[in-house]
């Protein structure tokens, strides 16, 4: 068994939550491989589209930008943003769309604008970028992001995306399409349940439950057919050390 | 009338003191050589308008150019951080930056609504966010039509002073031809006031007129035109020279302290009396390395009628 990193296993079981027919927002870095690896595993007609407005972006080589020349070269179409994000996301033809961010609550609300007061920030982050967009027009959005009691709090300082906002029923008379479906860690993998409340399904080998709650601001639930993430297959790993990011630009850093 | 120039008459011309200023791209074909070109010639007070603020916009606020931002996402793409950006927010240094922040469908959104002269434009976004507490400007209004919408965010035209967009070529008249990413860049052109644009290279008209439908930016628009090859670096211009990804994780560690970002403004924009001496200091090598593969796109036949 080939020892593998807290990113390749990230990247392989955000993979898993990929259909063949599926539609989506890509974002770089983690999502950018995860759809990779889908496509040339069990998804080989996934569709990927990127914020810069490349549709069916098929790239030769690893993009390090969502702006990069090579996911416009033998794309299905190259469309302006208030179409990729008008006629594309608004109007409900992408599924799944990849959130990160600085903060993220049990409601899955993330906040990737400030932290502190957003007139007075301590920290002033990117801001949505798409995301806000991303968050509130896909059918499911998956985040991916390391696991620590400051990245989840109970509460974010300030909703980039909105995720359940106070729940489920809550986003729905808001008239948001979709939710968070998943969120991948680095310890662990959780869903929502009925109520829109982020809940661990399943912990990643040599992680504790007791290592999951002290990394999480809240009083996190667990799911009752708790499970073990199911680390990356051989295959997996070959395929994102030798051909998807060969130079290890984002999985050669941990561990 | 449309007049081909120099960059550095193009900016004088254009931009006073003050002004909101529109430097397009979305990773693609940003006007480097422009916004190099309004530090040089010391412009103060200007409001930058892009989605994406990008090292230009982190440069020209080191440089004291900015006094406010209008953006959706400010960060170095791939990367991390804008640090200058961050530094003028988080600390005042050089000066003090207000910003107008959106999400990017907000911000397309005012610059569509600023080039078909709308008073707003409604898009399904921000509800249940925190954007609208601390943007006036994004507003929710009744939907007057009987369907299961009740309310709509809507964001009102936002319409640049001037516009500095980048095209891979163009002829005399600034009818100019783009290809891969486009960004809200077409969208900022038609709401901006003044456009000047910049190219790759310029082409006799017919080489236009064989392929309108590429014609993104019409002539009619343009008031400035100007011929700046490798324009766009560290940016790129797509079959023409490839994303200077190196640069970009460098300026990480030139923008760390605000006195490393003006001793690369002084070697880099001061010590350089434009674009050609720019490159030239770049050195050859450099620019090979950024030479993509040639990929030509099948003609098509416009027919002869």
């Amino acid at each position: 068994m080939t020892a593998y990193t807290d990113t390749e296993l990230m990247i392989a079981r955000a993979a898993q939550e990929l259909e063949n027919d599926d539609t989506t927002l890509v974002g770089v870095g983690v999502p950018n491989l995860a759809c990779n690896l889908a496509k040339r595993t069990h998804a080989p007609d996934l569709e990927m589209i990127y914020e810069s407005g490349t549709i069916g972006s098929n790239p030769s080589r690893l993009p390090l930008s969502i702006g990069d020349p090579v996911l416009a070269t033998n794309a299905r179409s190259v469309v302006p943003m208030t179409k990729g994000f008008g006629y594309y996301l608004q109007a409900g033809r992408i599924d799944v769309g990849f959130l990160g961010g600085a903060q993220i609550d049990r409601w899955g609300n993330i906040n990737s604008t400030v932290i502190g007061d957003y007139d007075d920030p301590t920290v002033r982050l990117p801001g949505s970028g798409g995301a806000c967009e991303i968050a509130s027009n896909t059918d499911r959005t998956i985040i991916i992001a390391p696991h620590s009691r400051r990245r989840f709090p109970p509460e974010v300082d300030f909703v980039t995306s909105p995720g359940y906002v106070g729940g489920r029923d809550n986003r729905a008379e808001l008239g948001l399409r979709g939710g968070p479906e998943a969120v991948i860690t680095d310890m662990a993998v959780m869903h929502f349940d009925d109520d829109g409340e982020m809940t661990v399904d399943s912990i990643h080998p040599d992680v504790s439950k007791a290592d999951v709650a002290e990394a999480t601001g809240w009083d996190i639930q667990f799911a009752s057919d708790l499970d073990e993430t199911r680390p990356p297959t051989e295959d997996e790993i070959a395929l994102i050390r030798n051909e998807l990011d060969p130079d290890g630009v984002y999985t050669g850093g941990d561990d | 009338m449309t007049a081909v120039v120099d960059m550095d008459d193009a900016i004088a011309r254009s931009i006073e003191d003050g002004q909101s200023v529109y430097l397009g791209g979305f990773t693609h074909l940003i006007p480097f050589a422009a916004g190099h070109e309004i530090i040089r010639q010391g412009y103060q007070d200007l409001t930058l308008i892009r989605a994406t603020p990008d090292l230009i916009y982190d440069q020209m606020i080191a440089a004291g150019c900015a006094s406010a931002v209008t953006f959706s996402y400010a960060g170095n793409p791939g990367v991390g951080s804008l640090r200058a950006f961050r530094r003028a927010i988080e600390d005042g240094v050089p000066n003090e930056l207000s910003i107008d922040e959106y999400s990017h469908f907000g911000l397309v959104s005012r610059l569509e609504a600023g080039a078909k002269d709308l008073p707003f434009v409604p898009l399904r976004s921000y509800v249940g966010s925190g954007y609208p507490d601390h943007n006036d400007s994004i507003r929710m209004v009744a939907n007057p039509y009987d369907d299961d919408v009740d309310e709509i965010a809507v964001v009102p035209p936002l319409r640049p002073d001037v516009a500095v967009v980048r095209a891979q070529r163009a002829d005399d008249e600034g009818n100019a031809h783009l290809w891969g990413i486009t960004g809200e860049m077409v969208e900022a052109a038609f709401a901006a006031d003044t456009v000047v644009l910049s190219v790759e290279e310029l082409v006799d008209r017919d080489v236009i007129r064989s392929d309108p439908n590429r014609t993104a930016i019409p002539g009619t628009i343009v008031d400035h035109v100007v011929e700046e090859p490798y324009g766009s670096h560290p940016s790129y211009a797509q079959g023409y020279y490839d994303r200077d990804n190196v640069a970009y994780l460098e300026w990480d560690e030139i923008s760390e302290t605000h006195e490393s970002t003006t001793e690369w403004l002084s070697e880099w924009v001061h010590g350089v009396d434009g674009r050609r001496e720019y490159v030239a200091k770049l050195e050859t090598e450099r620019l090979l390395d950024l030479q993509p593969r040639t990929n030509f796109s099948t003609p098509i036949d416009m027919g002869e009628y």
